[in-house]
């Protein structure tokens, strides 16, 4: 060997044991559909079959909200508010204790790197339940009011992009404001809620608290409309967060939409430019950019744009795509032949839209959905790639001359999910913050989470905040 | 030329370079130490990083018989299996070149060059007249690297021509006789800012090499540091085309430091820098920890230190 190149280094797959077929998760216990139908899910980075899922039917879905029901109501709103707590404490360290176990399942259900579901996905899971269970008794202090009272039965639909993370998102402040749930993953990553299934049953979680339902749109349909359920909570699409809405308008049903997003990361002439670029790779390379909160569009002030563009190739060089399992991968597996599909598509209009698309060198397996990190330059604002999400490694590179004109561009969107900043100089974060209309702004750093930290969005990325104490108020009625 | 040597175009020039955002390189350093370098991949950083070394010892207590006694091993670093490469260099005080440099000739190292640490090391706190004879000293003894230090006073009090003006004439003195390795003492700079704009000033003066520490002052070495540095030398390179090398010293022990520093280089700087004329590592404990890990790669288990030589 010559040159340093890094050996395989692959993430044993040992720890985890996968059935051949799962049932679904209601009132405590697998049990097969009554529907009676499986699908089977799929590694994305080899498309071999992980396991057979199954796909519930409206009865299915009649009999996870009675569950559901009669848990809240017998059990779960009756219990002391510090017990709720320890129950969400042991979850988060069952969760912990079995994150390796977690981050391997989720690397090859979902294709995501072994470094990020092992160092960003399990981690904040249970970053989630801790923080959520410390709140359990302590919701008197929540601001909404000295007795505030859960909703009942929540039905929580969650993306495939991160599968367990959002799943605790949803889940921990259901709980710990005393709702029970009925939980529906995206049908090509059930396999973490399934493992979940599992901690809850090892951690004594009354039956019925929590259920889980597989399927496809049409089981989230189901249970979207189901009359059994008081609250609707959905991370995915603008378009199905669009049908959710039009269809429990009229209802009793309250929602929490979290939804598509076309984040712009501003770049000043004044920033910390190494800093920035690997900023902008982390921004919208992160987990192939598979993020609602993406920077998939890149504002550069014009004159350091080629400056940062050169550099941006260069880091985009050395990233490394590949097998999720290895430790070494930077960028994994695009998650469906679907989705993969849609990115080709919208990269060809930019192509025929007139932007210049530049692709990291890199081999790309002959297995599996791949797309290699891209760029396109010389797009503006009129370009469907500026317009549209994306939902992939793709970045569109959009130039600015000033403030008020980087700011313009970044709200010229019907989207408002996040949005970054990057300036060494302190007021001008301020004054661009207070102009941009995005549900989180970052400051010279990029897709950073926290469970104490509100996330959500303006205009059409959503309705209501999920984390810290803004999203405690989404699962509970305030009192005086 | 970018440059000339007044304080107003050194001012200018360096007010030019982009701020460094610590946070954001911590980052990157730690994301950076996730590097899994296994199998082929290790064995390959291990030999790599042994020819890396600048065997060093720099004591008060230092005598020709412990000089005499790194340059054999800086030679043949485990003496029962000849296919370990020889180490870099070896690095000492000025007083000691002529007693390394005549070891290394009678042993077969006469190709390992003799690495002299001058201009007052470590403080650099003297006259430049005395500087530059510490420097002359060592060249007429032999050294083919000149480490010297910057006067970090004057680079602390804006003095950047003073800072700039000695590692020319330094550069001078070496002509084409010694390489010149400039060290910034990091630790003494604090700020990330400051060891950019350190690197570029040492690189416009006519460093051949940069380098962070002494080993005198803690902290040394460390990752943020080398990966600033890397990029300045990146970053230089895409300005002039010419290649500067980089030395982190102080601080790297074991195996898994040596090798986050090649991964550092490898994504940095680039896979050009990957060879001793371009990346030494200042060390001295560091090469027993290497041999020992060879070897655990030869033999498949961990040998006893007492295996490997304490010199």
């Amino acid at each position: 060997m010559s040159t340093f190149d890094y050996a395989p280094a692959l993430e044993s797959t040992a720890i985890v044991s996968i059935a051949e077929r799962y049932g679904l998760f209601i009132n405590g216990k697998f049990v097969a559909p009554k529907s009676g139908k499986y699908f089977p899910t799929i590694n994305p980075a080899t498309e071999k079959v992980l396991a057979k899922i199954a796909s519930a039917n409206s009865a299915d879905v009649d009999l996870a909200v009675a569950a559901a029901r009669a848990a809240y109501v017998k059990v779960w709103s009756k219990m002391p508010a510090a017990e709720r707590g320890k129950y969400l404490f042991r979850i988060a360290r069952i969760i912990q204790e079995r994150s390796r176990e977690f981050a391997v399942l989720e690397s090859l259900d979902n294709g995501k790197p072994i470094r990020e579901s092992r160092d960003t996905d399990i981690p904040l899971a249970a970053a989630h339940f801790f923080y959520h269970a410390g709140w359990a008794d302590k919701l008197q202090y929540s601001g909404n009011g000295a007795s505030p009272k859960p909703l009942g039965v929540v039905g929580q639909i969650i993306p495939w992009n991160f599968p367990m993370l959002m799943l605790a998102w949803k889940v921990a402040p259901a709980l710990a404001t005393g709702n029970t749930v009925v939980l529906k993953p995206a049908e090509t990553t059930s396999l973490t809620a399934l493992l979940f299934a599992e901690v809850c049953q090892q951690a004594g979680l009354p039956e019925g608290v929590v259920n889980i339902i597989t399927g496809a749109g049409g089981t989230g349909a189901l249970l979207v409309n189901h009359p059994g359920i008081d609250k609707v909570a959905f991370t995915g699409s603008t378009e199905v967060g669009k049908l959710i809405a039009t269809s429990i308008a009229g209802s009793k049903k309250s929602a929490t939409l979290e939804l598509g997003g076309k984040a712009a990361n501003i770049i000043y002439d004044d920033a910390a430019i190494d800093e920035a670029v690997e900023g902008i790779v982390n921004g919208i390379f992160f987990n192939q950019g598979h993020v609602c909160c993406a920077g998939s569009r890149l504002l550069v002030q014009e004159n350091v744009h080629e400056e940062v563009l050169a550099k941006l190739k260069v880091r985009m060089g050395h990233i490394r795509l590949g097998n999720p399992l290895d430790k070494n991968t930077d960028i994994g597996a695009i998650n469906s032949a679907a989705q993969l599909a849609k990115i080709k598509e919208l990269s060809a209009a930019g192509d025929s839209e007139g932007a210049e698309r530049w692709s990291a060198p890199c081999e790309l397996p002959s297995q599996g959905f791949w797309f290699p990190p891209t760029i396109f330059t010389g797009v503006s604002q009129t370009h469907r790639i500026a317009r549209e999400e994306i939902f992939g490694p793709v970045l569109s590179l959009l130039t600015f001359r000033t403030p008020q004109e980087a700011v313009e561009k970044a709200n010229n969107t019907p989207y408002g999910l996040s949005a970054g900043i990057w300036t060494d100089k302190g007021s001008k974060i301020l004054w661009t913050a207070s102009k941009l209309r995005a549900g989180v702004i970052w400051a010279n750093t990029f897709n950073k989470f926290d469970p104490a930290s509100p996330f959500g969005g303006y205009k059409e990325s959503g309705w209501g905040r999920e984390g810290g104490r803004h999203g405690l108020s989404a699962y509970l009625k305030a009192s005086n | 030329m970018i440059i000339d040597s007044s304080e107003g175009s050194l001012k200018a020039f360096l007010g030019t370079l982009p701020t460094v955002d610590e946070v954001g390189v911590q980052g990157r350093a730690a994301m950076l130490a996730t590097r899994s370098v296994k199998t082929t991949s290790k064995a390959w950083a291990i030999d790599m990083a042994i020819s890396m070394i600048d065997l060093t010892t720099l004591e008060g207590a230092d005598t020709p018989g412990k000089v005499r006694a790194i340059c054999a091993k800086a030679v043949r670093p485990d003496a029962m299996d000849l296919s370990v490469p020889s180490v870099g260099a070896v690095c000492v005080y000025n007083d000691m070149v002529r007693t390394a440099r005549s070891a290394l000739d009678q042993i077969g190292g006469s190709s390992i060059p003799v690495a002299a640490v001058a201009t007052a090391f470590p403080s650099g706190r003297a006259s430049f007249a005395v500087k530059a004879q510490d420097t002359l000293d060592a060249i007429n003894a032999g050294a083919g690297e000149i480490d010297m230090v910057i006067d970090r006073g004057a680079f602390l009090s804006g003095r950047y021509s003073e800072v700039f003006d000695e590692i020319v004439k330094i550069k001078e003195l070496c002509g084409n006789k010694a390489h010149l390795k400039v060290i910034l003492e990091t630790g003494e700079l604090v700020t990330l800012d400051n060891v950019r704009k350190a690197s570029y000033l040492a690189m416009l003066a006519g460093a051949d090499f940069i380098k962070t520490s002494t080993g005198k002052v803690v902290p040394a070495a460390t990752a943020p540091v080398v990966l600033v540095m890397l990029e300045a030398v990146r970053d230089f390179y895409s300005m002039t085309k010419t290649r500067i090398g980089v030395k982190p010293a102080g601080g790297i022990r074991t195996t898994k430091d040596a090798i986050k520093q090649l991964v550092l280089v490898n994504e940095i700087a680039g896979p050009e820098w990957l060879n001793p004329q371009l990346f030494r590592i200042g060390a001295s404990a560091l090469l027993n920890d290497l041999l020992l890990q060879r070897m655990k790669m030869r033999d498949g288990y961990y040998a006893s230190p007492s295996y490997v030589t304490m010199d």
